[in-house]
């Protein structure tokens, strides 16, 4: 008993090293991993999809693959994954972990541009580090997704618009024959600047 | 004072110019001067006199039917409280014109100060003549000394570094001072009742409409916490501190020895609460950044409730001089009544107002009225129980804003818009200048210990209690609030006009000390708007404080922030945790599902929000387009000459219009062109109903009406159309095409003159898109050039007139052909579309 309970605390401490997460954090994350995946050792795309609170979410199909992109686990590989452990889990989670008071400026800084990288891998589907126009254009797609019918035509027009915005606001002189190929993680930060990612 | 109005007429006007500036200002003094003589007046004897004597002169002189008479009586308060205005506007005109003019001409002589105390001589001769002396004489005079004064401009400029705030107190001063000197009384003009009743609501009523929800929803937490906690902390601090101040020096007897507790604290209360008008005026002139201006902004609208209950909690007791624990509990529930109780109201009337406003598609003249009733009735409604009626105008004004956008007519929403506007401004003014009056008149008591220490307190309860409070909510809070944005929110804690009227309406007999109070409040509201009002400024600047950033919303921002939203959403949903944002998502939807559809009239209930944002913007740049035309002031940030082109080069997809018309519109591809059709042939269908459904109580006027004075804007002489089929004949033979050249110009470059694009010639070498210009038979195509044509000339012709941009090309929603069977939006659309973009309303609506 004991020696299992020093063995969770030290596997605790590598995993708050790792992430960043408080134990109390952690403690909760894992009762929720093993709710999640009814007490397995990993988590698959079925168990987020049943998540009943996520039904209504027009975005839910690509925040499930986020959890199941390696982009978004530090692990310096691309594609994706079936099954995820609780670490890899406690990974994707870390984007969204709140800053706390010792955060110094320069931390909440590379935070806030882990977030945009997090988002930009959502947007970036092929992984080329590119948002392309067709690529952009899903997305906005699944975010009016939940609008019914009117959605579909207006979100290519939406989509185009912000493309152009995008272009015009990074690259404003351009010759007719020039081609913009889609918006860079550089070009995603300019555009996002002027929000500020906060969250939970 | 007045003369700061024309303190710029010597930097380069004409003499006639001048001339009437002149009569300008006299016509100012003489509305300053006739009320304050009049109303200041107690002597009601005198005019029952002159209309004794009138009278009797009748009796006498029986003969003829008086063809004039002078019945001044008769109008005097109406005539009076207009003048009041007037002088309020001018105020305001002329701290602006001021501002204006240090700015602009930094090398020409000010001529402001002295020229004031010429003027005000002048006033005070008139003054002294009384209101029914001979005004000829005294204008002669004055004018002769104002001549006399007229080139000595020698005391600097002040504008520039004091706020408007501060000037407004400085004339009401002046303008009192010269009452007590004509002798007279001054008029009891920042009574409460007329405080309360008609010059507070118009100022909250625009701080609630206008109010970010999204940030203020997303720091309400620090906002309740600074309105309640920091209040009752320094009230209760203030209150007791100052009783324990006024126990002291037992040796000599003093006036404060007889002070008891609950006055003080009574005092606290009044004194502690941060005031709305104060911190808007300050605020906006320094633009800080959203978050302190709504931390420092939401604290005073909602401390409100607070200041409410602690006032008649300690009026009550302060008669049987204690207070038990059960009056405290009785306390803590009224203010949960009293604050609760006043956003309930304020929801409900604001809920009636979006449901009323649902219905009045027919009759889009009333609309903006609505508004405004309602929310006043909601003020009133929630005044007679004694509830907060600041938060429920507050709370009426928020919940009514977007069911209302989505229902009035643009129009509508701009009378809506000015109108806030307008009187919130007035009112500011007037509640500004009656401080100044106010001070001249009251009876004061001056104590130097009661109000240093009242100041003194003042200062160290704000800064203990902002930083003491921020310490607490830091540990809750995302972002935290650093040193700096303490020290401004401490530092933005103005006292102002509320706290001066709550202490006027003191009883004299409960309180002997009502007159040390007043005093004591008016020394830390000047105290406050002076010093702090002036120095926050310079602080801002040297602290390096953020400011506000004049970004536009734009397309990727709106959609990025939805994106997030609903991410974040999914996110807390994965880790089982019930965040802010899991309740935002619900009553989204709850919002979506329900109230929406019940309170919008037509599709728009159904319309997602990032689709709005987009048609509102799509409309924007629409109309851009036509009123640019060659010399293009691009909408967003900066030139470009990125096209759709550059971004998909397979297929050529609809181009943004905003872009085509800057670069030469060389690039105008099929699907566009068929869009931009299919939005002007359904308008010119509106217009077609519009030319039937004309009648006094519809605010569309005859779209030819416009085209006649714009007329005379055009380049090219032509007459004015005076019938549609006059103008398919002159469109067909293609003179008067503002818009063709538009499409036209393939290949051709952008002519240097914006004026000058309509006029290209028509080479027929280069191929056109207006495919069916030369024959008339084919009316859409004709009709896309007439309804073009008109925007563009109503554009050029109204300069920014905004409110006339929503006659035509409404870009189409969904089904391009539902217009004829849908009735209701068809009248919506026959005034015009509802609200522009927001960026609108960011605009500083105020120089």
């Amino acid at each position: 008993m004991g020696a299992s309970q020093t063995r969770a605390e030290h596997q605790y401490q590598d995993l708050a090293d790792k992430t960043g997460f408080s134990f109390e954090q952690i403690k909760n994350l894992y009762q929720r991993f093993q709710q999640l995946s009814g007490n397995e050792e990993t988590i698959s795309r079925a168990n987020l999809d049943s998540i009943p609170a996520l039904a209504n979410n027009p975005i839910r199909k690509q925040i499930i693959g986020a959890f199941f992109d390696k982009r978004n686990q530090h692990q310096d590989e691309v594609g994706s994954c079936d099954q995820i452990g609780f670490e890899q889990f406690l990974m994707v989670m870390s984007h969204f972990r709140p800053p706390n008071l010792r955060t110094t400026d320069e931390e909440k800084e590379a935070m806030r541009k882990e977030k945009l990288r997090f988002l930009f891998n959502m947007h970036d589907s092929d992984n080329d580090g590119t948002i392309t126009l067709a690529e952009y254009r899903k997305v906005v797609e699944e975010l009016l997704s939940k609008s019914g019918e009117i959605g579909q035509e207006t979100a290519k027009a939406i989509a185009d618009a912000a493309m152009l915005e995008v272009a015009s606001i990074n690259v404003p002189n351009m010759g007719p024959e020039e081609f913009y190929e889609g918006i860079t993680f550089e070009h995603f930060e300019e555009v996002c600047i002027f929000f500020n990612v906060s969250s939970t | 004072m007045p003369a700061r109005r024309d303190s710029h007429s010597p930097a380069g006007k004409s003499l006639p110019e001048r001339g009437l500036l002149l009569l300008i200002v006299l016509v100012l003094l003489q509305g300053s001067v006739l009320p304050l003589g009049a109303t200041s007046s107690p002597d009601t004897t005198r005019n029952v006199d002159n209309r004794q004597v009138k009278e009797e002169k009748y009796n006498y002189t029986k003969k003829a039917f008086p063809v004039l008479t002078l019945d001044y009586h008769h109008i005097q308060a109406p005539f009076e409280i207009s003048l009041w205005i007037l002088l309020a506007s001018l105020m305001k005109l002329a701290s602006s014109l001021s501002v204006a003019c240090d700015t602009g001409a930094m090398t020409e002589h000010q001529p402001v100060a002295r020229e004031d105390t010429a003027l005000l001589t002048g006033q005070e001769a008139q003054v002294l003549q009384g209101p029914d002396g001979q005004r000829g004489t005294t204008w002669l005079d004055w004018l002769s000394v104002r001549t006399q004064l007229k080139g000595f401009h020698l005391i600097p400029r002040l504008s520039g570094i004091v706020p408007e705030s501060c000037l407004l107190i400085t004339v009401g001063l002046l303008v009192g001072g010269l009452i007590k000197l004509a002798g007279e009384d001054v008029p009891p003009v920042l009574d409460s009742r007329l405080f309360f009743l008609c010059l507070l609501p118009p100022i909250i009523l625009d701080a609630g409409y206008f109010l970010p929800i999204r940030p203020f929803m997303e720091n309400l937490g620090t906002i309740l916490m600074f309105a309640v906690v920091g209040t009752l902390w320094n009230a209760f601090f203030i209150g007791g501190l100052l009783y324990a101040v006024c126990q002291i020096q037992p040796a000599n007897p003093s006036i404060l020895h007889k002070i008891e507790l609950l006055p003080c604290l009574l005092f606290g209360s009044i004194i502690s609460a941060v005031d709305p008008v104060a911190v808007l005026a300050v605020f906006e002139e320094i633009h800080i950044n959203e978050l302190l201006h709504i931390l420092v902004f939401g604290e005073s609208l909602l401390n409100d409730a607070v200041t409410v209950v602690l006032y008649h909690l300690f009026e009550e007791y302060s008669g049987a001089g204690t207070v038990t624990v059960l009056d405290c509990f009785l306390g803590i529930i009224s203010f949960l009544v009293v604050s609760i109780g006043g956003v309930l109201v304020g929801v409900i009337y604001g809920l009636l107002a979006a449901f009323t406003s649902r219905f009045t598609s027919h009759v889009r003249v009333i609309e903006p009225l609505f508004v405004f009733v309602y929310a006043y009735m909601a003020y009133l409604s929630a005044e007679v129980f004694h509830l907060s009626g600041i938060m429920a105008l507050i709370a009426c004004g928020a919940t009514m804003r977007p069911y209302v956008e989505a229902n009035i007519s643009h129009k509508s929403h701009t009378t809506v818009k000015y109108f806030l506007k307008m009187w919130s401004s007035v009112s500011e003014t007037l509640i500004f200048i009656f401080l100044g009056v106010a001070t001249v008149d009251g009876p004061h008591h001056w104590n130097w210990t009661f109000v240093t220490v009242t100041v003194l307190l003042c200062l160290v309860s704000r800064v203990i209690g902002v930083v003491g409070l921020t310490y607490v909510i830091n540990k809750f809070r995302i972002v935290k609030l650093t040193t700096k944005d303490q020290f401004i929110i401490a530092y933005g804690g103005l006292r102002g006009a509320i706290a001066f009227s709550l202490g006027f309406l003191l009883d004299n007999k409960l309180f002997p000390m009502r007159e040390m109070f007043l005093t004591a409040i008016i020394t830390v509201v000047f105290f406050t708007v002076f010093v702090q009002g002036m120095t926050i400024q310079p602080l801002v600047e040297l602290l390096a404080v953020k400011k506000k950033q004049e970004a536009k919303r734009t397309i990727n921002e709106e959609i990025h922030t939805q994106f997030l939203d609903h991410l974040l959403t999914g996110i807390e949903d994965i880790c089982g945790h019930y965040g802010h944002h899991h309740w935002k998502d619900k009553l989204n939807r709850f919002n979506k599902k329900y109230v929406k559809k019940c309170l919008i009239a037509g599709e728009r209930s159904k319309e997602p929000q990032l689709i709005a944002f987009y048609h509102k913007m799509e409309f924007k740049q629409a109309i851009e387009m036509v009123e640019s035309g060659g010399g293009f002031k691009m909408p967003s940030a900066m030139p470009s000459t990125v096209s759709m082109q550059n971004i998909q080069p397979k297929k050529p997809p609809p181009a943004k219009p905003a872009e085509k018309a800057e670069k030469a519109p060389s690039q105008l591809p099929k699907g566009r062109e068929e869009e931009i059709r299919k939005i002007l042939r359904s308008n010119l269908q509106r217009t077609r109903l519009r030319l039937r459904s004309y009648n006094r109580h519809t605010l569309v006027a005859d779209p030819f009406e416009e085209g006649f004075d714009m007329n005379n804007y055009l380049t090219v002489p032509a007459a004015p159309p005076d019938s549609p089929t006059m103008c398919r004949a002159r469109l067909s033979s293609g003179k008067d095409t503002d818009f063709k050249p538009a499409q036209q110009q393939k290949g051709n470059k952008t002519s240097p003159d914006p004026q000058s694009y309509r006029a290209k010639p028509e080479s027929d070498s280069v191929p056109t898109i207006q495919v069916d210009l030369a024959s008339p038979q084919s009316p859409d195509s004709v009709n896309v050039m007439d309804e073009f044509r008109r925007a563009g000339q109503q554009q050029r012709g109204g300069g920014r007139g905004e409110e006339d941009q929503g006659l035509m090309m409404r870009p189409h929603k969904t089904g391009e052909g539902a217009d004829g069977k849908d009735p209701q939006k068809l009248t919506r659309c026959l005034s015009d579309p509802g609200p522009s973009a927001d960026e609108e309303e960011d605009q500083p609506f105020l120089p």
